[in-house]
């Protein structure tokens, strides 16, 4: 049986019809295309797949698509603001070798720029480690993926991001 | 360095962008046209026979489009996956070599041996229907404790390895060692596990496949570090499809650490069962497959034995290890520890005898085979553990009692007794400059703080010698070595001037399209926008060996060096002639040929266009185009060396150690990108810290179940589990490659458990703590406190 979903994604209106037990990662990777969010686990450990719905951020393999119903979701895809020019968290992680093999990257970002919100745009250092808890990465050490969270946190509030 | 972005800049990283916008693309992100899905029904029993497989009803659920067993291998002749590497034992005879097919045929031997294959319109459909087959199993008792795998009585992996034994290797001649020990003054003696690790590269594997039956070619994508290598081994040992039918196309791959060098079940069901199928289909793993299939890294039981005279000088090294291979032997297992671990034993010392003997044994869990360093992290963990061991029982100062016994910096190329000849080398800058980092002389303060707040602090080095930049042919083909281990590269101009380098080397993190790109700009004078590097596909790039083993710099990019050369001989002579000049006396200088003393100069660029519009061009002597090709095989292995200190704090009353500060000064050679250097190091130590106080595969010793089969149960690393780094260089330039480079890939992850267990070590001695295992866990650390705090009060 399939069920109608529809949503907004980066700012734009998709529908599609899904499975009642189809996730949102797999509606947005399967369904849209939109495979700039990844899935690097089957337990809701990794992070790799989180994005924004409503402005929180979700891990979407831990979300049924349907429970998106009519929600404003954000992913990798929709961060930078133009081609040219990336979003401070983007920017940040690039100026800081905060990634390697990139593939935890998209849900290091989405995570990152909630974690920055989340505490007004003022972390230290400890902060940010303790908050990384729900994303792996095995290339890392983490090491510069604190220091380009700790970059991004001014340069977000200057943008006013 | 020529500019801000040539060789030693730290120039940002050409491939972020599109992984930062998530517009990378990796295997599972293949937009194929009609494709189908696989899931594979995997045994969930370590050791049983198959009595019957009935895939009737599964074949009738809704979306089904084809299934396979290993029956249908046999019948289609399919051959069985391979080990690459002959290892020889003391008899001299090969390694035994039980047979692995691609899919069980009779009998499973590790809970996660493929059983079926069942392709279906989406991937929830294939998953369904594995479950209605029925496999009939007739459970058999299985081999799990590696300790006691070659003991009587134990349950038999293979008919084809009798005792469980695939060889009893050794190296060095045990009589001399036995004699120097018998004159020594102190002998320290250890018994250590080097604990299993499950690789976990967060990008699970996947594969796709797709048969054009116009043509008759295959084209495979897989998350492969080697994909060439992975075609020649589809190609020439299991299904039999001609290298020049068969594309192997490795794409973005998100991390490999070794798992992604072999060749594996899946990848080959997909490939094979493409044209069967007709349509094409994909294969991604979920990460409990990993855990199960992937192959695991490590797992050795190891006794060691270490001599030194009076003085402190080490008299002589005896090592008996145990490895396990797994249920069967992948691609290099029989390698890892051999060659990769016995011959890393002078570790930076001037020990004088060395004797190993090395027993691998088949048992019925997953597959072990290299995961980051190989051999060299467990070489490493048992002559830093024993050397600072040895330290502890005279009293003396770890880091003196190292010094003592390094290899003098004169004496380099330095022979070691188990094979290597180290080219180059100076150890004691390290250490100076790793303590004066980590503050070593502030430390017994700093012990005397924590201990008024309760804990236990602790502080240990690791000084580590590395051999990688895997290759040269010769040798490694000596030491059984089924392949050669060169590397090669591409540098294609185009007309318009910019220019696709194509290199055998692979990246899945590395950075190579930053770094090599940095070594054509500085070389050729190339703006970096102008410069492609191509990777990863067999049908655009020319043969390759791909990259493990730290090699893609040493020695791919020695390789891109000889193909710039050949790019300015010829463009010189071309210059020459549009100069009306003699080739002598042109020279390249910042991209430009110019004739010396005169205001003569043509672009390279401008070269380039008449190589390709060669109007006015020395056809006698030349041909048109700016296309050239090199191989690199170098003289020798090149050999990093570093220092860690590691300090901990141990909570004696929940048994938790707290990483409080990591130091790691290394000897990488030249350094090309140091930005990309330290990332590479920050993620090596993680994964030896991971090693030492997080990581352990477990499996049940009574049942063959992985009881850590998934991230609830395997501790991976965390970012709150670490301090930030802080590290060091020191450079001596590798003097046999043209970049005087060494390989960083694997130093962190080489060095690191034993800087660790040595802290731990350090921090427990004053309560009368001998030995704590790796991982060092709140339970094994706590346990280890009560079991010395009784013997105490006894």
């Amino acid at each position: 049986m399939t069920i109608s979903v529809a949503m907004t994604v980066n700012g734009k209106a998709v529908s599609g019809k899904v499975e009642a037990r189809t996730l949102l990662v797999q509606f947005l990777r399967e369904n849209l295309g939109m495979t700039g969010t990844h899935v690097g686990c089957d337990t809701s450990q990794c992070g790799a797949c989180v994005v924004h719905v409503d402005g929180q951020s979700i891990k979407s393999c831990t979300m049924l698509a349907v429970q998106a119903e009519g929600a404003k979701v954000m992913t990798i895809e929709g961060l930078a603001p133009s081609a040219e020019k990336l979003h401070p968290m983007q920017e940040a992680f690039r100026d800081n070798h905060a990634l390697q093999c990139g593939f935890c990257t998209p849900g290091m970002v989405m995570s990152a720029i909630d974690m920055v919100k989340r505490h007004n745009y003022e972390l230290d250092e400890a902060t940010v480690r303790r908050e990384l808890e729900g994303n792996l990465c095995r290339c890392t050490g983490y090491h510069n993926i604190v220091k380009a969270i700790l970059a991004a946190a001014p340069a977000m509030k200057s943008a006013g991001v | 360095m020529t500019s801000a972005t040539g060789i030693g800049a730290r120039v940002l990283r050409t491939e972020d962008k599109r992984f930062l916008t998530g517009t990378g693309r990796y295997v599972d992100d293949l937009p194929l046209a009609r494709a189908t899905y696989a899931y594979f029904l995997r045994s969930p029993h370590a050791h049983a026979k198959i009595k019957s497989i009935d895939i009737a009803a599964a074949e009738k659920h809704p979306g089904v489009v084809n299934i396979f067993t290993g029956k249908d291998l046999v019948d289609a002749k399919v051959g069985g996956l391979i080990c690459g590497w002959v290892v020889k034992d003391k008899h001299g005879d090969p390694h035994k070599a039980p047979p692995h097919p691609v899919m069980a045929v009779d009998t499973v031997r590790y809970v996660g041996d493929t059983v079926a294959m069942i392709v279906a319109n989406s991937h929830d459909e294939a998953r369904d229907a594995a479950e209605a087959i029925k496999v009939d199993y007739e459970v058999l008792p299985a081999n799990v404790d590696l300790a006691r795998a070659f003991d009587k009585g134990v349950p038999q992996v293979h008919a084809e390895a009798p005792g469980n034994l695939i060889y009893d290797w050794e190296i060095g001649v045990k009589a001399d060692v036995e004699a120097a020990f018998a004159k020594a003054a102190h002998v320290t003696k250890m018994d250590i596990v080097n604990n299993r690790l499950i690789p976990n590269a967060m990008e699970p594997r996947a594969a796709a496949a797709e048969y054009d039956k116009g043509t008759g070619n295959y084209t495979l994508w897989s998350t492969s570090q080697n994909p060439h290598v992975l075609r020649l081994i589809l190609s020439a040992f299991v299904l039999g499809i001609p290298e020049h039918k068969l594309r192997v196309i490795a794409p973005d791959v998100g991390g490999g650490f070794g798992s992604k060098i072999f060749c594996y079940a899946d990848e080959t069901m997909v490939c094979w069962a493409a044209s069967r199928v007709g349509r094409p289909i994909k294969w991604t793993a979920e990460r409990s497959e990993s855990f199960l299939t992937d192959c695991h890294g490590r797992d050795h039981v190891t006794h060691a034995e270490l001599a030194l005279d009076k003085e402190g000088k080490f008299l002589a090294l005896k090592v008996e290890t145990i490895a396990n291979m797994g249920a069967y032997l992948s691609t290099f297992a029989t390698a890892v520890p051999t060659y990769l671990y016995a011959t890393l034993l002078a570790g930076q010392y001037t020990t004088p005898l060395i004797y190993a003997n090395v027993k691998a044994a088949v048992t019925n869990t997953a597959p072990v085979d290299a995961y980051r360093g190989a051999g060299r992290p467990e070489a490493t963990f048992v002559v830093e553990t024993i050397v600072s061991k040895a330290a502890a029982e005279l009293k003396m100062d770890p880091a003196e009692l190292r010094r003592k016994n390094f290899i003098p910096t004169t004496a380099f190329p330095y022979q070691t007794p188990v094979a290597l000849q180290y080219d180059s080398g100076n150890y004691p800058p390290i250490i100076d400059e790793a303590m004066k980092i980590a503050d070593y002389p502030g430390f017994e303060a700093r012990r005397a703080e924590a201990k008024a707040r309760g804990k236990l602090r602790g502080i240990g080095f690791s000084s580590y010698i590395e051999a990688c930049g895997l290759a040269p042919s010769q040798v490694v083909g000596s030491l059984g070595a089924g392949v050669g281990q060169w590397e090669s590269a591409q540098i294609k101009f185009n007309p318009t001037g910019n220019v696709q380098v194509m290199t055998g080397a692979h990246s899945h993190g590395q950075g190579h399209e930053t770094t090599f790109a940095q070594l054509i700009h500085d070389k050729l004078g190339v703006p970096m926008d102008q410069i492609e590097i191509v990777h990863g596909d067999t049908a655009t790039t020319p043969f390759g060996m791909g990259t493990y083993g730290s090699r893609s710099l040493a020695v791919g990019g020695s390789a891109i060096m000889k193909a710039t050369d050949k790019i300015i001989a010829k463009g010189k002579k071309i210059a020459a002639h549009l100069m009306e000049a003699d080739v002598a006396d042109v020279v390249f200088e910042n991209g430009t040929f110019k004739v010396a003393g005169t205001d003569k100069n043509v672009p390279l660029a401008q070269a380039v266009f008449a190589a390709y519009v060669p109007h006015n061009y020395p056809h006698a002597e030349l041909e048109p185009g700016m296309d050239e090709n090199a191989f690199y095989d170098p003289a020798n292995f090149v050999y990093p060396s570093g220092t860690q200190i590691c300090e901990v704090e141990i909570d004696p009353d929940t048994g938790i150690v707290e990483v409080i500060a990591h130091t790691a000064v290394d000897d990488f050679g030249n350094i090309i990108n140091p930005m990309i250097v330290e990332g590479q190091v920050h993620g090596g130590i993680v994964q030896g810290v991971g090693q030492a106080l997080f990581e352990g595969a477990v499996y049940d010793k009574a049942t063959g179940q992985l009881v850590s089969g998934s991230f609830m149960d395997y501790t991976m690393p965390r970012a709150d589990n670490f301090p930030s780094f802080k590290l060091g260089y020191k450079v001596t330039p590798c003097p046999h490659n043209p970049l005087g480079v060494k390989g960083c890939g694997e130093a962190g992850a080489i060095a690191a458990p034993a800087a660790v267990m040595n802290a731990v070590h350090n921090a427990l001695a004053p309560i009368g703590v001998k030995h704590v295992e790796m991982p060092a866990t709140p339970l094994n650390v706590w346990q280890s406190i009560q079991g010395a705090q009784r013997a105490a009060a006894e």
